[in-house]
Formats: C-alpha cells, sequence, structure tokens
C-alpha cells in the first residue's frame, strides 16, 4: 500500500492550494481527483471575481490572504495567473440599498477593509455608461479584484508538483477506513493509499465523502449558470454586483476580465438544487435582460460561451472548515458555497497549519465562522 | 475599383445590382446592394480585415459562415462578422487593429420576452438532406419549421454549380446543385405545413427541450417534438508553417465567394486535398477564370471521384499526389506555397520541395459532421435524427434520399398513414454514399464507322445519369445499377445528350460518319469565360491529361436545352479520336515551380493550431510531452479552443498532436462542448422583439 501523510480528496480550488501549502512544508500528499486533471469540477466554472469585502471577520481574513497570494504570484513565480485589482462595485439604486450598503461599510470599516462609498458621478467614471436613473451612488473596494480561475489553479498545481505533491487522476474514492490509532486507509476504484490525514476537499462530493466515515456534512449544490462575452477593449473597472432582486433571480454580477471577456453570472431565485451541468433556456434572457437594463453599452457585446455549476451550499452560506470530532486527523473544508475560488489559497494555507497544528490566534479567530459544529441557522448579511 | 468581380460565368447568371457606396477606412469605396461586406471588401481587393491582439497577425476570410469571427470589422461603430452582415449606403467599415472597442449606449434600452412557439418537427439545416426531408414532413401533413442560416435555401447546393451524381429518379443526377436546390426550396416554399425560417441560426438545444433560434436578428425559443439535425458538416483545417495567413481558407469559404457572391478573391490559386471538395473548388475556380496553380494530395490516389481528377487535369491543373504542403510564406498575404513528396509514413521526402507563386491556399482536406444539436437534443430527451452530412459524410445525392427517408419515418412516427419505407430504399440509401470503388479498364467500342459515345469513366462511382438518358437505351450499366460502369452497346444516334448529362464530363462522341480518316470528336466544355473560336486549335488529351496533339475546332454547339454545356467539335486523326476527352485551358507557365525566395516573416514560421487564440503547434506539444492528456487541461493553459469558434478548427489538430506523441485517442480527455457555438450580441437575448 502507498502511504503519506496527507491524502486530499478533490483536485479543485480547496484541494490544489491545500496541496501546495502541504508540500511546501515537506510533507507527503497525494490528491486524489475523480476527472482527469485538477480543477475541471467547479473551479474551472468560477467567473474570476475575488474579494475581501464580506461582512464576517473569517470570510474577509482568509480572503485578504488570498488575495495577498493572488497579487504576489507573477511577481514571486513568473506565472501571469490574470490578477487585476479591479475592484468591487455594490451600485444602490434605492435608498433601502443604500442604507443597506452603507450598514455593511461600518462593519467592513471595522475590519479595516478598504471600501468606500461612491457618487454615481464617480461610479460613472469607473463604469463608464452606466445607467444612472435612479442610482445613489456605489460601493467601490478597489483591493479586491479578479484573477483567471484555470490559470491561477494550474499554476497551483504545478508549483504544488514542484514542492513534490502526488497526483492521481481518475481515481474514485470508494471508500475511507479507519486503520489502526493514527491512520486511514482510503480505497479507489484502482488501489488503496494509506495516510495519517485525510482532507476533504470534494466539493460537489463533500457530503458523498463525509458519509464514508458517518458524517453528514450539511452540503447540498445548487445550480447557477454563468457567461462570458467575446473580448473588447477595457471599459470598465470593477465587478459590478447588482444586489436587487427580480422576477427569477436574486443578484447578478459581471465585470471584464484580464482578457478583455466579460464574464457574467445570475443567481436564480429561487435555488435549483441538485447538480445539472446542461445549459437552460431561462439563463441568457434572465441575465441579459438586466445587464443590458443597467449597462446599455453591453448590447452590442457578443455572448461567447456559457456553462453551468454549483455552488456547494451549506444552511448558513459559510463553509465547513476543521477537524471531526470523532476523528480528529479527518479534516474537512467543504461547502464553499461558491467562494471556493477566492477563498481557496488562503485557506490552503490555514489548513496546512491544522494539519501541522500551527494555527495563529488570527487563524482559529477567522476558522469560527467555519466552526463545523456551529449553529447553521445563521446567515451572512450579503452573501 | 470592383475589380475583382467574376463578370462573365459559364454557369451562373450574373444579375444587375444597384451599386452603392460605403467607406473602408475612411476610404469611399463601391458594393453592390445586399452583398455581405466581406465580400464588398473582396471585391475591392481588399483581404485583410485587421490584426490579432495577440500576436498582430493578419486577419481575414476563413470560414465565410459566421461560424469564427476571423473576418470581424467594425461596422457603423459596432465588431461584427462581416461574412454576416450586409453592406449598406454610407457604411463605415474599419479594420480592426487589436481589441474592438466596445461603443457607447446612451438610450436605455428596450426588453421583453422571447416568444416561445411550438413545431413538431423542427429542421435545422435548410441543405440537400434537410429540404428532402421536409417536403416528405410536409407533404404528410407534419407541422414544420425549417430554418437555415442563410438568406437563401438550399445549402451547400447553392454553390455546386456542376452536375450531380447518383440515380436520376433519386436524386437528380445530371442536374446541376444549384438548379437542384432552386427546385427543392421551391416544393418546401409551397408547402403549407411547412415554415421556413431563413437568415435564421440554431444556437443551442437546451435542456429544458426548447431549441435557441436567432431569426432574422430576433432570438425566438422553439419547442419541437422531433429535431432533425441537417446542419451539414464543417471543413477541417490543416497544420503547416505560415497556415494562419491570410489567404488560407476552406473550400466552403471559397465557393461562397465565388458562386454565391461573384467575387474573384484570388488570382493564383493552390488547393490541398483532393477529395471531391478540394477538385470541385478547382474546377469551379477554372470556370470563374481563377488560375490554378495546382492540387496537393497526401495519399497516392485522389480521394475524389477520379472523373473529377481527370477534369482538372485535362484542363491544365497539375494533381500531385503523395504530397503535402511544407509551408506558405508571405509577410501577411501569402506569396508562395512550398510542397514536398512524402513517403509510406507522410514524412517529407528532402529533395523533393517545390515553391510555387500564389496569392491564396484552399483547404479541403476532409469534413467532420455538424453533430452538437444532435448531441444536444440527446442530453435534453427530445427525439433526434441526423441527416446529410451532419450524419455522415458523403455526397449531396446521398443526403437527399437520405433526408427524405427520415423525413418518412418521422411523419410515420408522428401519426401520418404512411406504408412502411422499403428495404430496398435503405439499402439503396448505402449504395448513394458508396466511396469511389475500383478503376477498371475502359471499355473502347472497336468499331470505326458510323457514330458512338467513348465512355471515359472507369471507376465505380454511385451514378447513372448516362443510361437514363440515351434514348436509344444504347448504355447499359455492368453489374450494379448505380456504381456499375457504364458501357455502350447498340445504336448511337449521335444526339450527344449523354455528352451533356454526364456530370464526370467524361463522355465523348467519335463520328466516323463524314470522314472514316478524321472522325468528328464532340467534347463537353463549361468553361466560357475561356474562350474558344472555330477554327482555332486546341491542345487535345486523354482521360489522364495526356497531351495528345493540337487539333481544329470545326463548330461549337451552345443550345439551351444542353444545360449550359456547350459541345466542341474537333477534328481529329482516327488514332487518337477514341482517346481525346478534353483540351488544356491553362497555360503550362501557370503552374511552373518558382526559385523566388518568399519574403519570411515570423508568423510565417509558425504551425497554428488555434488560430482564434493563437495557440501554435510547439506549445501545444510541450504540454502533452509533460503528461497532459485533458484538452481541458491544455485549453485552460493555451486558451486553445477558448475563441470564438467553439473549437471547431483546434479539436482535430490538437488530437493529431496526441497521435503524433503516441498516445492512444481513447486516453484522452475530450474537449468539453458549451454552448454558444457562434457569438451573438448581448442584447439580442435582452429583448425578443
Amino acid at each position: 500500500m502507498f502511504s503519506f501523510d496527507v491524502i486530499i480528496i478533490g483536485a479543485g480550488s480547496i484541494g490544489v492550494p491545500s496541496a501546495l501549502a502541504l508540500a511546501e512544508k515537506k510533507l507527503k500528499v497525494l490528491v486524489i481527483e475523480l476527472k482527469t486533471s485538477p480543477g475541471q469540477e467547479n473551479n474551472k466554472k468560477a467567473i474570476g471575481g475575488i474579494r475581501a469585502t464580506h461582512s464576517d471577520y473569517g470570510k474577509i481574513r482568509i480572503s485578504q490572504r488570498s488575495i495577498d497570494i493572488f497579487r504576489t504570484w507573477e511577481e514571486k513565480f513568473g506565472d501571469d495567473i490574470g490578477w487585476i485589482a479591479g475592484g468591487y462595485s455594490f451600485p444602490a439604486y434605492s435608498g433601502e440599498d443604500e442604507k443597506k450598503l452603507k450598514d455593511l461599510m461600518k462593519i467592513q470599516h471595522s475590519f479595516g477593509l478598504n471600501i468606500k462609498w461612491i457618487s454615481p458621478q464617480e461610479y460613472n467614471e469607473l463604469v463608464p455608461g452606466i445607467n444612472m436613473k435612479d442610482l445613489c451612488g456605489s460601493t467601490y473596494s478597489p483591493d479586491d479584484g479578479s484573477a483567471s480561475p484555470l490559470l491561477a489553479l494550474n499554476a497551483f498545481y504545478f508549483k504544488s508538483l514542484e514542492y513534490g505533491a502526488e497526483y492521481k487522476f481518475r481515481e474514485k474514492v470508494i471508500d475511507i477506513k479507519k486503520s489502526g490509532n493514527s491512520s486511514f486507509e482510503v480505497i479507489t476504484g484502482k488501489t488503496k493509499y494509506s495516510a495519517k490525514y485525510i482532507i476533504n476537499t470534494a466539493g460537489n462530493c463533500a457530503r458523498e465523502i463525509g458519509k464514508m466515515i458517518n458524517l453528514d456534512l450539511p452540503v447540498n449544490p445548487d445550480n447557477h449558470e454563468a457567461g462570458i462575452t467575446e473580448p473588447v477593449e477595457r471599459f470598465f473597472s470593477p465587478m459590478v454586483v447588482d444586489m436587487r432582486k427580480a422576477p427569477g433571480s436574486a443578484n447578478y454580477y459581471f465585470y471584464q476580465n484580464n482578457e478583455g471577456q466579460v464574464v457574467f453570472c445570475i443567481t436564480p431565485e429561487p435555488p435549483i438544487l441538485g447538480i445539472d451541468n446542461d445549459a437552460t433556456s431561462q439563463f441568457l434572457p434572465l441575465c441579459s435582460k438586466r445587464m443590458v437594463q443597467i449597462y446599455p453599452r453591453l448590447l452590442n457585446l457578443k455572448v461567447r460561451r456559457t456553462w453551468r455549476g454549483q455552488y456547494p451550499m451549506t444552511p448558513d452560506g459559510f463553509p465547513i472548515v476543521g477537524r471531526v470530532k470523532e476523528y480528529p486527523n479527518f479534516i474537512n473544508a467543504v461547502g464553499m458555497c461558491g467562494q471556493g475560488f477566492m477563498l481557496g489559497p488562503g485557506l490552503g494555507e490555514v489548513i496546512s497549519s491544522i494539519v501541522t497544528d500551527e494555527l495563529t490566534e488570527e487563524d482559529q479567530k477567522a476558522l469560527k465562522s467555519f466552526d463545523p459544529y456551529r449553529n447553521f441557522s445563521g446567515m451572512e448579511q450579503f452573501k | 475599383m470592383n475589380e475583382n468581380r467574376i463578370k462573365v460565368h459559364p454557369i451562373l447568371p450574373i444579375p444587375e445590382r444597384k451599386e452603392i457606396s460605403f467607406y473602408w477606412n475612411g476610404k469611399l469605396l463601391k458594393a453592390l446592394e445586399g452583398e455581405v461586406i466581406s465580400s464588398a471588401l473582396f471585391a475591392n481587393g481588399i483581404k485583410i480585415f485587421g490584426h490579432h491582439p495577440k500576436d498582430g497577425s493578419s486577419q481575414g476570410m476563413y470560414c465565410a459562415n459566421g461560424q469564427c469571427a476571423k473576418c470581424t470589422v467594425i461596422a457603423n461603430g459596432i465588431p461584427v462578422k462581416s461574412c454576416m452582415v450586409e453592406v449598406t449606403l454610407g457604411m463605415h467599415v474599419e479594420s480592426v487593429e487589436g481589441l474592438p472597442v466596445l461603443p457607447q449606449v446612451d438610450e436605455e434600452p428596450d426588453t421583453s420576452n422571447i416568444q416561445l412557439l411550438k413545431f413538431d418537427v423542427l429542421i435545422i439545416g435548410g441543405g440537400p438532406s434537410g429540404l428532402s426531408a421536409a417536403i416528405e414532413l410536409g407533404t404528410n401533413g407534419i407541422k414544420t419549421l425549417l430554418v437555415d442560416d442563410k438568406n437563401e435555401l438550399g445549402g451547400k447546393l447553392v454553390l455546386q454549380t456542376h452536375k450531380f451524381f447518383g440515380s436520376v429518379e433519386d436524386s437528380y443526377a445530371g442536374t446541376r446543385g444549384n438548379d437542384i436546390g432552386k427546385m427543392l426550396a421551391e416544393k418546401v416554399m409551397q408547402n403549407p405545413n411547412i415554415e421556413v425560417w431563413i437568415n435564421s441560426t440554431a444556437l443551442y438545444v437546451y435542456k429544458d427541450k426548447k431549441v435557441g433560434i436567432i431569426k432574422d436578428g430576433v432570438y425566438k425559443l422553439i419547442l419541437p417534438k422531433v429535431v432533425l439535425n441537417a446542419a451539414g458538416a464543417r471543413e477541417k483545417f490543416l497544420r503547416f508553417k505560415g497556415n494562419t495567413l491570410s489567404g488560407i481558407y476552406g473550400a466552403g469559404a471559397f465557393q461562397t465567394l465565388v458562386n454565391r457572391d461573384l467575387v474573384r478573391p484570388t488570382n493564383k490559386l493552390f488547393i490541398v486535398g483532393g477529395g471531391n471538395v478540394g477538385l470541385i473548388a478547382g474546377y469551379h475556380a477554372l470556370q470563374a477564370g481563377i488560375d490554378v496553380v495546382g492540387l496537393a494530395e497526401a495519399m497516392s490516389r485522389c480521394g475524389g471521384y477520379k472523373v473529377h481528377a481527370d477534369k482538372l487535369k485535362r484542363l491544365g491543373v497539375p494533381i500531385y499526389t503523395s504530397h503535402t504542403v511544407l509551408k506558405a510564406s508571405g509577410k501577411e498575404e501569402i506569396e508562395t506555397v512550398t510542397i514536398a513528396q512524402i513517403d509510406e509514413k507522410f514524412i517529407p521526402l528532402v529533395g523533393t520541395e517545390k515553391t510555387f507563386e500564389c496569392d491564396t491556399i484552399l483547404i479541403a482536406v476532409g469534413l467532420e459532421p455538424v453533430n452538437e444539436f444532435a448531441e444536444e437534443a440527446k442530453t435534453a430527451g427530445i427525439k433526434v435524427y441526423s441527416v446529410g452530412d451532419a450524419q455522415e459524410i458523403a455526397e449531396a445525392s446521398s443526403a437527399m434520399f437520405n433526408g427524405k427517408i427520415a423525413g418518412l419515418k418521422i411523419a410515420k412516427e408522428l401519426g401520418a398513414d404512411i406504408e412502411e419505407i422499403p428495404q430496398s430504399w435503405y439499402e439503396k440509401a448505402e449504395i448513394l454514399k458508396s466511396e469511389p470503388g475500383k478503376i477498371n479498364s475502359m471499355i473502347i467500342p472497336t468499331d470505326e464507322d458510323g457514330v458512338m459515345p467513348i465512355i471515359h469513366c472507369i471507376q465505380e462511382i454511385p451514378c447513372n445519369p448516362c443510361i437514363t438518358i440515351c434514348p436509344t437505351n444504347s448504355i447499359l450499366i455492368k453489374d450494379d445499377p448505380i456504381l456499375g460502369l457504364p458501357y455502350y452497346e447498340g445504336s448511337c444516334i449521335g444526339c450527344g445528350k449523354c455528352v451533356t448529362i454526364c456530370p464526370g464530363l467524361a463522355i465523348t462522341l467519335v463520328d466516323f460518319r463524314k470522314d472514316k480518316k478524321f472522325p468528328i470528336v464532340t467534347l463537353p466544355y463549361e468553361v466560357s469565360n475561356h474562350r474558344v473560336k472555330i477554327g482555332e486549335k486546341v491542345r487535345c488529351d486523354d482521360i489522364d491529361g495526356n497531351v495528345l496533339g493540337d487539333f481544329e475546332i470545326i463548330d461549337i454547339v451552345d443550345l439551351k436545352i444542353n444545360n449550359k454545356t456547350v459541345l466542341i467539335k474537333i477534328k481529329v486523326p482516327k488514332s487518337f479520336a477514341k482517346k481525346v476527352v478534353s483540351f488544356t485551358i491553362q497555360k503550362e507557365e501557370v503552374t511552373l515551380a518558382t526559385d523566388k525566395k518568399p519574403s519570411d516573416s515570423v508568423i510565417a514560421d509558425q504551425e497554428m493550431v488555434c488560430l482564434c487564440e493563437r495557440v501554435t503547434a510547439g506549445e501545444v506539444r510541450e504540454l502533452i510531452k509533460k503528461g497532459i492528456v485533458d484538452i481541458n487541461q491544455i485549453k485552460a493553459l493555451t486558451r486553445a479552443g477558448m475563441g470564438a469558434c467553439g473549437a471547431k478548427s483546434c479539436d482535430n489538430l490538437i488530437k493529431q498532436i496526441f497521435r503524433q506523441e503516441g498516445i492512444p485517442l481513447q486516453e484522452i480527455e475530450p474537449n468539453t462542448r458549451r454552448p454558444l457555438f457562434v457569438e451573438v450580441p448581448l442584447g439580442k437575448f435582452a429583448d425578443g422583439k
């Protein structure tokens, strides 16, 4: 049997950065992935937005760590991962929304986040041609940004290989058994492996993996569709998040990526539960209608491709990260609720510290938000 | 101006069209009303429409079919595909240099819901198979919607100026493709059960069983019970150095420019690929007055019909079998092409290189079915059939017959009162799909008096109009009634009908009645812009294009009933009379190799795999050598396949590199295909009006 210090199940947004951080610490790491290459499930379906401007300490701290990694990656390692600090913006089209956002900003400021309120005119400079009718102003957080999930994850992957991490693709984990006092046996469709630590980063399949050790993880994926346009000369800077609800949808958001392509995504309302990757006829009309209304300039921009992926949701919209009480060497990092890409690099570092028992006080404070044994009845103000 | 237009054509009428003016990068130019921007530009000699933002490579014509975005221009401020958008009076057209600028829009746009319509059957594609199926469905009372992305029904039939193969009774053999297209289209248009949408691009068959269609620029959703995928085929591309230069495109694009838009896109053409598509494109080029420098085919024999290859050779186009393209050279446009002989492992043989001057290279290296609609429909759980090239690549004659069968089958399934389709139909459908068969020796009548047809058709192909048309039933067929070889036996009256109907231009008449020593040979001729006169001596050649001698034309018969095939009568010595098939029209100097050193550029040194995102074969090979077997990972790392066309060209080329690197196909994770396959402005989805 092949034995490792750590076996990570799932080579996605969380699994790969975790492998990178652990391998960097010289641990013997194996990542087992059902797909043929890294990031082939929901990582590649992320639209690439990265922000620290959440409303919760845990998400904020982890995202800040991620942003540091995304921002400095090219400088440190030379790979272009498509990072741009374009910022995030939440425009308000009603006094009520303005108030909500401004209240939230108070919390965000208390965490030291760089976010400010800008006037409609200032917003029109950032997003030239945005619909000014009823626009009350917008939040703007210039330190947030975006990167290419495809390039970033592959960069992390190749770096983790350099550090000695091993990957087994096209292997399905069938069962996990406790063997002896301090190790696990992972049985796949092909062979068996043993490891001292198991990390469940299985995304959509997190619940299935949890069941192998009799754990019922409250992770339920729901479906989201996204699209990307042809590239054009850069014409607006931040991610635009329209927080309003409309029939059939909650919020939607779009930004222009490093290639000049506009990437967009809408949150269906009510949510479409389950795992279904096939395109529906509703998505484009639903999303386009709202996009051209808020930003008429998008009218002539050609849609190039659409795709569908899942947000592995938890009841309160927060990830589940931490050791399992019954099996302390089994660590879950699941239920990223659609934020795995932006949380991944920071979380990878923290997960490696869970394994090596090197969590700082700050890490521990951040992880409180993701406590697997919390009461799941809360809700983040803005996801 | 407007020099690059076809003014005379042996087959196609040249309609009178109103001239309008438009601007190209600020310069006033003339276009013809109703033509697409790309054709107007080509007619004005403009072949470079911009430069790629990534590497500055010249961009221009590629698919002429709205499938890629290489021909993008800025029209009145908006980036559009020039091959799909009509030029209008006073339009300001600009080249795209780098990334286009998205224009400002001040007004809040109208939005509305998308219209949903129900039909029993949705046929995607109004080509030979789709039209044939529609006729059967409509006749049997099935409510059918037929959509086609062009402004005229007929699909590729519109571009086929040659006479068709196949059988007369099942697939209009002997009639020209464009005439068949018109006939089928008329039947479809007259049927009250068939609704026809032209200028309508099918985008996707969604999971919720609805099909998205852009009809005349308005987005619609269709809910069909059955989908019939008759969307045809797309052309495969080829990897060689300089394959990204402007002026390299598919035969389909070429035929669109020449036979639909009557534009002369090139003066000197080189063709790669000796299948029927390449061979016919060569013939169409000659008919349009374009020099064809040569044709290279990798196999030791052309894959297309021998009669097509022979026809080209006889007119003076050299065919280089067992040859491959090494490189295309030039600064932005093509100046030369270099080919070389290859061994049985397709490795070029050193010292066999030949370079030719040309300005355009046609790639005709095979087709692959457009199967995405069928796959999507299957996923959605809609009953779906594919016909024509969308099912299996074959001749249009086969597409029509198979379309007819599919139409009847669907009608029956939907409850129409139809008898079982006889088994013999399925058998015939298979025969019409036949690849060209073995080559036999010629059957030459021994008589040296009277008049008789000489049939220079010695390969088994599915074709039989000569037998059907002979008024004295003197042309018979050996073995199979469609595939067999025709031969003469009986009492020829010298009417010449067989000469005019033969799609291969492979039948001549030899008439000893007036002069036994110098009989009169009647040859078919269809290249009217190369005019010949009575009294002129022409260089006659045999079936394979070997020169027999210069003989005098004594008469030219150009009758309407001859379906635009002119009959040329030549006095030939008895010893050659039964060998002459045609005469050379292309001068030898056109086809000679050159010593000229082509001007090279960095771009010309690249072997491009993904034209949209500028990914080279070298980059892909490097990743494969690292052990990557997932095409999606190659896509993630290089962007190959993430461009406008949706991996239509690169998918095959990447698989070829895998093969070269010794990785079996079953180990490769295929590219995940996602909608859309054709880019559509966002605003179209927002407004259903």
